[in-house]
């Protein structure tokens, strides 16, 4: 990791610091900031390392695990949940969390995403949704405006995107939340709650990629996109007691949807412990 | 399989035992998606496996059914998936995944006649070579052949220690007729076949690397949430398994991926032969299709026709060694299959015009009568 950590930051504790791997992000990137939020809503809920599986597609967003001292599963573009399933169900005492981009989860791996959410397994999904796809170089994501450029939207984008939140939602996720890099508190605070939920929870982090969606949409350099995100952010407890005019062409930010609900791995327990009483019966 | 006094004796359908079989040898997670003529399996699986305290999921497709079975095999569970054609084509990315990160699983392949959708209701064999060179990249695939409902439970638990025993996937086909087939057999007790279990390391976590050079080249497999904390990436890595792009890491890697299984394939290759010993012609044949051909090589027998049948019983890796030293003094080979040419192909290199190499190919969805096989045998002795 870069020289940066020391040892008395929190992040210090939870990154492969022996590595000293480079990383693959351009300066500037706000995957690294989700990193951080991570790494320290984890350590102020006191997890185990050992405990905790970071569970990751294919993009820059994915790269995020490599770096991270857990059990970390870098997998194929768009099937990290689908494998997330797969350690959960089989360890379900475990923590797991999916990190995806705009394009793994949604696009590629949007089939997962929603059946996830409706199966309400316990795992957090952290999206980072920049609006594009980095690590190919730009091309338009399902999270790409009406409009907006692309690689592959050289015109201008013509068609319509994901609201991931309103989507997670109808898809039956029992938690929704938003918040932005440049709200790095309340990202930390946003994940932490993500994590204690139990059942399938969403957090939306809108970072930038300067590099490819601000260059090509004149968006300005990493500062100036991470300001924009100040910009438009709202708490949705303001956006509540606001009228609709000022709330349009805002981004809601806090906890969209908090709902109880059956989860799939308790209940299945609940399957397994049935039998085993069903056993004992027998036996006695 | 050697019978004892407290096995039992059963009328099962080939599905109903690669699903025993599987449960025999421990599987604990199975990870599916229905498709004829293999749902039988994961029915099966669905109904046994909570009881037994094992995890059955639905997955929304065969990329998904994959994924879980490799996330949950890295967690330590002993994963199997079961599907046919069109979802063994879906699978073929994560499949490869597997093949990179060394994780064992057991996917069990109930063939049918395609291409696409095919003949879903119908049998074939024409998944051979996709079940060796159906992911991209170079790799080296473990794949059994099972003949009988007898052979679908015995041949899923080979799967499952060949696949801890190598730490690698191993296809398992098996096809419609056989699938669907009932023949009694008898249940092996606990304890009757060996069951295998990857090795798990005994060092301490910080000396731990997931991929590390071995004698026989198959790391020690520790399981998410036991205390060892690593990567796995699709990307090429170096023994810890972080990314590499070390040409030297590279190579290595790549060769320790056929060389676990290519310098070790005695203890993979199954091959059974019948009247061998002095044929002059000899069939080749494998799966159902091995079904007709014995019976033509006992009717060309009956007309003093020196044949002989070679049964592979593991198809990948091929029995070069053996099926080449078989062949010695052969002057025919007729290659019998359920599809329009995919094993002889192998035949043909290890025949080497030493002998003619035949075939006889049916690919329509139905299986081959025995009689067409020994007039074939006339035509081609
Ligand atoms: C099956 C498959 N198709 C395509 C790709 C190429 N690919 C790699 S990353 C990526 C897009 C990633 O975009 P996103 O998830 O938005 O992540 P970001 O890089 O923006 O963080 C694509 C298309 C791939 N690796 N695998
Ligand atoms: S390409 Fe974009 S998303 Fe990828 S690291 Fe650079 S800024 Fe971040």
């Amino acid at each position: 990791m870069p020289a940066t950590v020391q040892p008395s930051d929190v992040a210090y504790n939870y990154l492969r610091v022996k590595k000293n791997f480079p990383n693959v992000w351009c300066a500037g990137c706000g995957i690294g900031t989700v990193m951080g939020s991570i790494i320290r809503a984890i350590d102020k809920l006191g997890y185990s390392k050992n405990d905790i599986a970071l569970v990751s597609g294919i993009g820059c967003s994915s790269r995020l695990p490599v770096y991270c001292d857990f059990n970390t599963l870098h997998t194929t573009h768009g099937r990290a949940i689908a494998f997330a399933t797969g350690v959960k169900l089989a360890k379900p005492h475990m923590k797991v969390i999916v990190i995806t981009g705009d394009g793994d989860g949604l696009a590629i791996g949007g089939n997962h995403f929603i059946h996830a959410c409706r199966r309400n397994i316990d795992i957090t999904t952290i999206l980072i949704n920049n609006h594009i796809y980095g690590m190919t170089g730009g091309q338009c994501s399902p999270t790409t405006a009406h409009d907006k450029k692309a690689t592959t939207a050289p015109y201008g984008n013509l068609e319509n995107t994901f609201d991931v939140a309103q989507l997670a939602q109808a898809a039956g996720a029992s938690f929704v939340s938003r918040s932005t890099v440049y709200h790095v508190q309340q990202m930390d605070k946003l994940i932490g709650l993500a994590l204690e939920k139990k059942g399938f929870s969403l957090f939306e982090a809108i970072s930038n990629c300067h590099t490819y969606y601000g260059r090509l949409n004149k968006e300005g350099d990493a500062v100036s996109m991470i300001q924009d995100m100040k910009k438009i952010a709202l708490p949705i407890k303001a956006a509540k007691v606001l009228p609709p005019e000022k709330t349009k062409g805002k981004l809601l930010t806090g906890v969209l949807w908090d709902v109880e609900k059956p989860e799939f791995c308790s209940e299945y327990q609940k399957l397994i412990d049935n039998f085993k009483d069903e056993r004992e019966k027998n036996n006695a | 399989m050697a019978q004892s006094k407290n096995s039992v004796r059963r009328l099962v359908q080939g599905n109903e035992a690669s699903m025993l079989g599987a449960l025999y040898a421990g599987c604990n997670f199975f990870a599916g998606y229905p498709i004829t003529p293999s749902t039988e399996i994961a029915e099966g699986m669905a109904r046994m496996l909570p009881k037994k305290g094992g995890r059955f999921i639905q997955m929304e497709d065969e990329i998904g059914s994959m994924g879980a079975i490799i996330g949950a095999s890295a967690a330590g569970a002993k994963t199997m998936t079961a599907t046919s054609g069109p979802g063994f084509s879906l699978m073929q990315e994560n499949i490869g995944y597997a093949y990179i990160t060394e994780v064992p699983c057991v996917v069990v392949n109930v063939q049918r006649g395609g291409p696409s959708t095919g003949l879903p209701t119908k049998i074939g064999q024409q998944d051979t070579m996709q079940a060796r060179w159906g992911t991209h990249g170079d790799y080296t695939a473990i794949s059994v052949a099972p003949a009988s409902v007898r052979e679908c439970f015995e041949q899923t638990v080979k799967a499952f220690n060949f696949s801890e025993r190598f730490r690698t996937p191993v296809t398992v086909l098996s096809d419609e007729v056989l699938g669907h087939m009932r023949e009694v057999i008898t249940l092996p007790e606990e304890g009757e076949i060996e069951i295998i279990n990857r090795e798990k390391p005994d060092v301490p976590a910080e000396w731990y690397h997931h991929f590390e050079a071995t004698p026989n080249l198959v790391s020690p497999m520790a399981g998410f949430g036991e205390g060892y904390r690593f990567h796995m990436t699709g990307l090429v890595h170096d023994p810890e398994g972080f990314p590499t792009a070390d040409t030297n890491e590279i190579r290595k890697k790549l060769s320790k991926l056929r060389n676990k299984i290519v310098r070790f394939s005695d203890e993979l290759v199954q091959l059974e032969t019948t009247m061998m010993d002095d044929a002059n012609i000899a069939v080749v044949a494998y799966g159902t299709a091995a079904r007709a051909a014995q019976q033509a090589v006992l009717m060309a027998r009956d007309k003093r026709i020196r044949a002989g049948l070679i049964r592979p019983i593991t198809i990948w890796p091929f029995a070069d060694d053996q099926i080449r030293a078989l062949l010695k003094g052969i002057k025919t080979v007729l290659v019998v299959e359920l599809n329009m040419g995919q094993i002889v192909h192998e035949v043909d290199r290890l025949a080497h015009r030493h002998c003619k190499v035949e075939s006889l190919n049916r690919f329509d969805g139905e299986v081959l009568d025995p009689v067409e096989i020994f007039k074939r045998i006339l035509e081609v002795k």
